[in-house]
Parts: C-alpha cells; structure tokens; sequence
C-alpha cells in the first residue's frame, strides 16, 4: 500500500520557534500510528500541521489523501457546550462532507446518524442538549460525528485523555473497527500501555523524531529518557536555524 | 379594549407606518440577535451601533435629513469598522473583541471630530435618536427590504453559522465557509442596525436585537424556538411600544426598548431555564 502521508523536512511551530523541527518520514496507508512524546513535544503541533490548521515554517507535508478525507479531533475541542443544540444535530455535522453548506438530509442519512450514535453507545440521546452531556458522553458523541465523517485519515488528539475504563474501551474498540476497515488512524497519546495494546507503529517525538517504528522498539527507556532529555525549553533567543545541509554535515 | 389596541392603528396613518416598520425591524433583528448572543458578540452590536453613528451623522451634515446620504454614511462606517476588525482578527493574534473595540473607537472620534467641525448639530439628536412616527414610504421600503434580505441571507447561510458558533474549529477542518460566513453575518448586523437607527435611533437599534434574544434564552433550550420566541418578543414590544408611546405621549423609540426590556426581566424572573423563580421554587429532585 502507498504512503497517506510524507513529512520532508518538516518544521512547525510558532513565531518562528520550531515546535516540530526538521521531521522527515512516511505514514503508510491502514497504518495505526501512535504518537507519543513530552509535553511540549510537539504531538498536538504535528496533528495540526497534517489537518492544515498550521501552515509549515519550513519543509513541506506531502498528502496523498484531499483534505476532505481527513478528520481531525483537536484535543480540547472548541465545542460551544452552552449553545442550544442536542446531541443528533451534533452528530449530524459529520455530514457535512455529503450535506454540504445546503444538501439535505435524507433517510439514508438518518440511519446512519442512528447507527453512529448507537455505535458509540448513546442511543435514547438524540434529543439531550449537549449541556447536559458529561465528558465522556461528550467524547462518545465526537466520536460519533468522526464516525460520519466517513474519512480516510484520522487524527485524534489525546482522545482517551480524562475518560473512565468503560467509555475508554468502547471507544478503542472504534478504533480498531476504523483501523480494520483500512483506515489510517493516527492519535497522540500519553497512556503507554494502551499505545503497547492497540498501536502497532509509534512515533517518539521530542521536536525531533527520537524514535519512529514497530512500537516495542520504539517505547524503551533508552529512547524515553533521550525524548525527556531532548524537549528542553523554549528559548527566546534562539539563533536562526542554519540551512538543513549544514546542518546535517 | 378596540379604542385601546386597534383604534391608534385604524384613525392614524402614521401608526400604521411605524407598525409596519417595527414588525418588519422585529422579524429581522429577532434571528440576527439570537446569533449575536449565541456567538457572545451581544456587546459587538453596541460597538457597531456606535461605528455606524459617525457614518449617518455625516451622511446627515452632508445632506441634511436625507434618507439616502445617512443610509449609504452609516453602511460605509460600519462594514469599514466590521470588515477591518474582522479582517485584524482573523490575520492576526488578536482577538475580535479588542480589535472591534479599537476600530469603533477611531470611527467615533472621527465622527464627533467631522461633526464639531460642521458645527451644526440642531436635528442631530433626531438622528441619534429616531423617528418611529415619521417613516415615510422610501424609509418604509428600506427596512422591509433589510429585513427581507436578513431573513433570505440567514436562511442561505444557517448551517455554516450555528456551526461556526458551536464548534469553530470543526468548521475549519471541514470547509473553508466560516470566514465568509461570518463576514456576511457581520454585514448582516450593520444593515440591520442601519435599518433599524430610522425608526429607533443608531444606540436604540440594538435593543431590538439583544433584548428579545436574552429574554428568549430563558424559555427554551432550543435553537429554532429561540429564534421563533425572539421574533415573538420584539415583534410584540414594538407593537405594545408604540401602544404605550402613543398613549401616555413618551417618546416612541425609548418606549418600544423599555417594552422588551420589561419582557427580558420578567423573563429572568419567571423564565422556566433557568430563571430565578423556577430555580428557589422547592422542588424535590428527580429520581434519575
């Protein structure tokens, strides 16, 4: 299978602070990519960079799948919880590639809607305004709308993050369902042992790539340790960065 | 009763006009204002108000009392001031509340600098102002035609706005439309204020918007109803405002915000969301 994606040269960042510094690599397609790192490591940086949020200081991204075909689940979504609005409409915007700015939404769609909210096991919650939603019910109905995005890559940011055992197992198992349907799934987490359980490939991240490959290999202490040692602060001096051919030298 | 409600309407034309004009106002600042309050932009109307009021009072120094000059002067001062503190706020790092607060400013000392100079400022509080009980047909037209092209443009336009009000940043993984969107929303809430400062005054027209959408929050959970019970409200208060103007000789602009400010407290009073009575009633909690 071909790449989904080719990091060249890959800096992102900040006000000319690098928060992803010269990162080259592949991500094949049907990959199950774990990304873990620091904080400050650069993970969530990265996400944005593949979902076009963040335009690249340097370097470039090479997509193989249009933009439409990625889903991006920010780590704090921005979701106005205050806003009058239930949970079926919620879900229902993961129509939007199919529905557009005025498509309509027929039966068809409906019971895809129904089928989402059921996978992610919140069935009976259709009419609930997301206020009312607690946070791992509010994951469940993100996941949902991830579901209807129906995409060919997807990024999730610390998806997992603050969730009980239960929803954490309901939604992995999306993910593997995802992954099994020749999905490219990529996701930043902090929680080594689920990246050991369902994650074949990791990317330790650290600015740089420390280490990028089968998980075992990557996650030891060694390369830990050397992610911990690498992600030091931000420095607000910091020279310009010299072209990438010295660099190397 | 009919001499009380319907007689002021059926003996006097002028009534009749300013009906007309606050339904219309209504029907069109009830939706604009539920958006504004959903995307907490309730004071940027305020703001905009006060950018749109350099730009009518010099199109009126210009002009004198021409509806076209302090039409065409309060449209320019506003989408300057909405389109470059939108434009400021998407381009950069600051946010669309300071940036709309610096261009409103400018605008204003501007326009109280452009309108010293002039130095005539006789009929300039009828400007600022309004005149409900002098709309004449060119008026008349101008505010239907706001109104009628707010609610097509709205219609147009809703999916991409309630999205981008309730989760921008899905808006910006999925489609490009937000920007564009927002900016038709921001010129949506100048011709709207334009429209409504004939008849209620630059500072006034605001009322008619945010009043009925903060007293609405109060009824329903419901976005669709929202907007229904806030075109309910400032329909009513215009109707009811310009009853009381009418009756006990007050001004009728002031009168119809009073009106759906009387709504807005005895929403917050009896208001089942949330409001105050529902909340200290003793009521045992539910069982789940």
């Amino acid at each position: 299978m071909g790449n989904v994606l080719a990091f060249r040269n890959l800096t992102l960042g900040y006000d000319r602070h690098p928060a992803v510094h010269h990162l080259d690599g592949d991500v094949a397609e049907g990959d199950l990519l774990a990304i873990c790192g620091p904080n400050g490591a650069g993970k969530s940086t990265l996400l944005k960079g593949i979902a076009g949020v963040l335009t690249p200081l340097t370097g470039r991204i090479e997509g193989h799948v249009p933009a439409r075909e990625i889903a991006y689940l920010p780590q704090a979504a921005e979701v106005d919880r205050s806003f009058p609005i239930d949970v079926y409409d919620l879900v229902s915007m993961g129509l939007w590639r199919r529905a557009g700015l005025f498509g309509g939404i027929n039966r068809a769609d409906r019971a895809r809607i129904e089928h989402a909210l059921a996978a992610v096991g919140l069935e009976g919650f259709e009419a609930r305004p997301i206020g009312t939603l607690s946070g791992g019910q509010m994951q469940r109905a993100l996941f949902a709308r991830l579901l209807l995005q129906d995409a060919r890559l997807l990024l999730l940011d610390e998806p997992f993050t603050a969730l009980d055992a239960g929803t954490i197992t309901d939604l992995t198992a999306l993910v593997k369902r995802w992954n099994g349907e020749g999905r490219t799934v990529i996701a930043v987490l902090h929680d080594f042992e689920l990246v050991r359980g369902l994650f074949p490939r990791t990317l330790l991240l650290a600015r740089e790539a420390v280490a990028w490959g089968a998980t075992g290999e990557v996650l030891t202490s060694h390369n830990l340790a050397e992610a911990r040692r690498m992600c030091e602060a931000w420095d607000e001096d910091a020279p310009a960065c010299g072209p990438v051919s010295g660099r190397a030298a | 009763m009919y001499d009380l409600l319907i007689a002021p309407f059926a003996e006097f034309d002028f009534m009749r006009r300013a009906l007309v004009g606050v339904l219309a106002l209504g029907v069109g600042a009830g939706p604009i204002g539920v958006l504004m309050m959903l995307r907490r932009m309730s004071l940027a109307g305020d703001a905009m108000a006060h950018a749109i009021l350099p730009g009518a009072a010099v199109g009126f120094l210009a002009a004198g009392l021409n509806l076209f000059a302090m039409t065409v002067g309060g449209l320019v001062a506003g989408f300057a001031v909405a389109l470059g503190a939108g434009a400021v706020a998407r381009a950069t790092q600051m946010k669309e509340d300071a940036a709309l607060a610096a261009f409103y400013l400018i605008s204003l000392a501007l326009g109280v600098l452009l309108v010293s100079l002039r130095g005539s400022n006789v009929d300039l509080l009828h400007v600022l102002f309004g005149t409900v009980l002098a709309l004449d047909d060119a008026t008349l037209l101008l505010i239907v035609s706001i109104s009628s092209l707010t609610l097509v443009a709205l219609a147009l336009a809703w999916r991409p706005l309630v999205l981008e009000s309730v989760d921008p940043g899905f808006l910006r993984s999925v489609s490009r439309a937000g920007a564009p969107t927002h900016l038709i929303f921001l010129a949506l809430v100048v011709m709207n204020l334009v429209g409504g400062f004939h008849a209620l005054g630059t500072l006034l027209a605001v009322g008619l918007m945010m009043l009925p959408a903060a007293a609405g929050r109060f009824w329903t959970r419901e976005l669709t109803t929202l907007v229904g019970v806030s075109v309910l409200i400032a329909c009513s208060s215009g109707v009811l405002g310009l009853l009381v103007s009418y009756h006990s000789g007050v001004p009728s602009g002031p009168a119809i915000i009073l009106v759906a400010g009387g709504a807005y407290a005895l929403s917050v009073l009896f208001g089942p969301v949330g409001g105050l009575l529902p909340r200290f009633l003793p009521q045992r909690h539910l069982e789940a």
